[in-house]
């Protein structure tokens, strides 16, 4: 029996030529990361047992991004033990405001995450290098701690699901549409514990900014990682930006898998999740006449260049309706001068949308377009749940960038297709 | 022999971890002050009325969402003593084991224990009893290495026992 591109990872990783789901195995990190609100945690627990190291001070990253720039006193003496942390350890990949970036963007951007590398964050959402072939998975403080100090964590091997897309995506759909119809097909357990494997001729047509949002919400699922098998396209994103030699592994024909799921993605249609879970999705044209209060395009989900230029096309010659906020958040530092030189930021002003410097902020519901009691949200991030972005009683609707981008203009949820002529 | 027992506090599927503690509220890692918002999402008044040793029953995926590890710090020190539940989420119980709070898988429990109950359970076995109704159900039992994290009060002083420090 072949292995899965998961299983073999893992296996190189533990110095084992094989490896089953459900075995336990104690695996070596290549990257160990946390932010602004993990690493605190880390720092504590690093006192509360007398020690002050890290296994390797370049495979260590910190990147403040959640509640930067400091977004209030507490928040402030947060991130100031982190930098001081940084600076003690000499931490080569500590990215302070102004070189930032949403971390989850930042380290493919970087170079600092290669295929078939094992890596682990704390933060849910460190899946989301499992679009460059590596082993990815979110841990807690504690777990993060340990990496942190020994560069070595034990994992239990995961069952795979293969995930089969085939077909042409229809106008207006890309990586988001695709993992939230999954999500809405097997529910926010669907994957729990297991690893998704995304494959299929639409995968290897879909660029690494769609496969970048499609690992990133595996964990929506419940999934322990999402992967993809490195090809053209990893390469290609890969050649110049890798800063270590990078492996590749692929699947083997025979490799087990607990489940195959197969998707003809001509069906699909741009997607919403409905308040308050992922999994709550309707196609565009049934979503019905929802009148909305902010609009937040960014994340670690959708906010690199390729999602502001498709949120640009769409607000094109429009205007954001009144009385609503459409806030626009480049993910990096870089994604923001790209999206400058590109004039992008030209056409999002005149459109009346606010730009922000890079921030995790109003997805956690932490700074930068908090909602009120009652009010409703359209967002490119990857949560809806009670509370999320704000009040207990405000809502969350999640979609692509030109969806969010065409309901900014509407002021009420709308399909890219009311608004441009494209 | 390690015996829990407590009330129990019956929650559905998918309590996610904004649900028991949102984000804005984990700058302070006080454990006293993440308990006050312990569930506030959609048990405004969990706090103020759960004993100590009480006990979580919920459905399945118990503890999806973020990485955070005040969720299970929080309900901890809210006073909970062990969560039982139909699934949980991988990341949320990996956490709990790690700051020292029990879960156990269970299908059975939630569906014939009510809010209220007076709840058992002993860790060792895996059993679970409910005195309202005189029932009794098994629990996966928790695999031998993380009894070795709980017994070692949680990773960090397992991590500690091990470098000698």
């Amino acid at each position: 029996m072949g292995m899965t591109i998961t299983e073999k990872i893992l296996a190189s990783h533990s110095g084992m030529d094989k490896v089953s789901p459900g075995e336990l195995i104690n695996a070596k990190i290549d990257i160990a990361m946390g932010h602004d609100l993990s690493i605190p945690e880390v720092i504590d627990k690093l006192e509360d047992i007398g020690v002050d190291k890290v296994f390797d001070k370049e495979r260590v990253v910190i990147v403040p991004d959640h509640f930067t720039p400091n977004k209030d006193i507490q928040a402030a003496e947060n991130c100031k033990r982190v930098r001081g942390f940084a600076k003690r350890h000499r931490i080569s990949h500590y990215y302070e405001v102004g070189e930032m970036g949403i971390c989850h963007a930042l380290l493919p951007e970087k170079g600092i995450v290669g295929a078939g590398d094992l890596v682990v964050g704390g933060d849910s959402h460190t899946c989301t290098y499992g679009a460059l072939g590596a082993f990815s998975t979110g841990v807690g403080s504690s777990d993060l701690t340990a990496a942190i100090l020994t560069g070595m964590l034990w994992f239990k091997v995961p069952e795979s699901i293969r995930f089969v897309y085939h077909g042409t995506l229809k106008k207006w759909v890309d990586g988001k549409d695709l993992i939230l119809h999954t999500i809405g097909d097997i529910g926010v357990d669907g994957a729990l514990y297991k690893a998704m494997e995304f494959s299929g001729e639409t995968i290897d047509q879909l660029p690494m900014s769609g496969r970048l949002t499609m690992a990133n919400m595996a964990i929506e699922a419940g999934a322990k990682n999402g992967i993809f098998e490195p090809d053209q396209t990893t390469e290609k994103y890969l050649e110049g930006r890798a800063r270590r030699p990078y492996k590749i592994f692929r699947s083997d024909a025979d490799a087990l898998y607990a489940d195959v799921r197969e998707y003809d993605v001509g069906r699909i249609e741009p997607q919403v999740a409905f308040p308050h879970l992922p999994s709550n999705t309707k196609a565009i044209s049934e979503v019905g006449d929802i009148a909305i209060d902010q609009v937040v395009i960014g994340s670690c989900t959708n906010g690199r260049i390729e999602d502001l230029r498709v949120a640009a096309q769409v607000l094109q010659g429009n205007k954001v309706a009144p009385y609503v906020r459409l806030i626009i958040i480049p993910a990096t530092q870089e994604v923001y001068r790209q999206a400058m030189q590109e004039g992008l930021f030209e056409i999002f002003l005149d459109a009346k949308a606010a730009i922000s410097t890079p921030t995790c902020g109003p997805c956690v519901g932490g700074h930068m377009g908090v909602l009120a009691k009652g009010e409703r949200a359209v967002s490119t991030t990857n949560r809806n749940f009670i509370g999320r972005m704000g009040h207990p009683e405000s809502e969350v609707f999640l979609c692509n960038p030109a969806v969010a981008a065409a309901s900014a203009v509407k002021g009420r949820i709308a399909s890219p297709e009311e608004v441009t002529r494209i | 022999m390690m015996v829990l027992r407590g009330r129990a506090w019956k929650f559905g599927r998918d309590i996610d971890t904004d649900v028991i503690i949102p984000v804005r509220y984990c700058g302070n890692p006080d454990p006293n002050e993440l308990a006050k918002h312990c569930m506030e999402g959609i048990a405004p008044d969990f706090y103020r009325k759960v004993k100590p040793g009480d006990i979580i029953i919920a459905e399945e995926n118990f503890g999806c969402g973020s990485s955070r590890e005040p969720a299970p710090i929080s309900i901890k020190a809210a006073g909970i003593s062990c969560i039982i539940a139909k699934s949980f989420a991988r990341i949320f119980y990996r956490n709990a084991f790690n700051v020292g709070l029990p879960l156990l898988e269970c299908l059975d429990a939630p569906e014939w224990i009510e809010e209220g109950y007076e709840v058992e359970v002993d860790l060792d076995t895996g059993e679970i009893r409910e005195f309202s109704q005189g029932r009794s159900f098994s629990a996966k039992p928790v695999p031998p290495f993380m009894q070795q994290l709980i017994r070692d009060g949680g990773l960090m002083n397992h991590l500690a026992k091990e470098l000698g420090t």
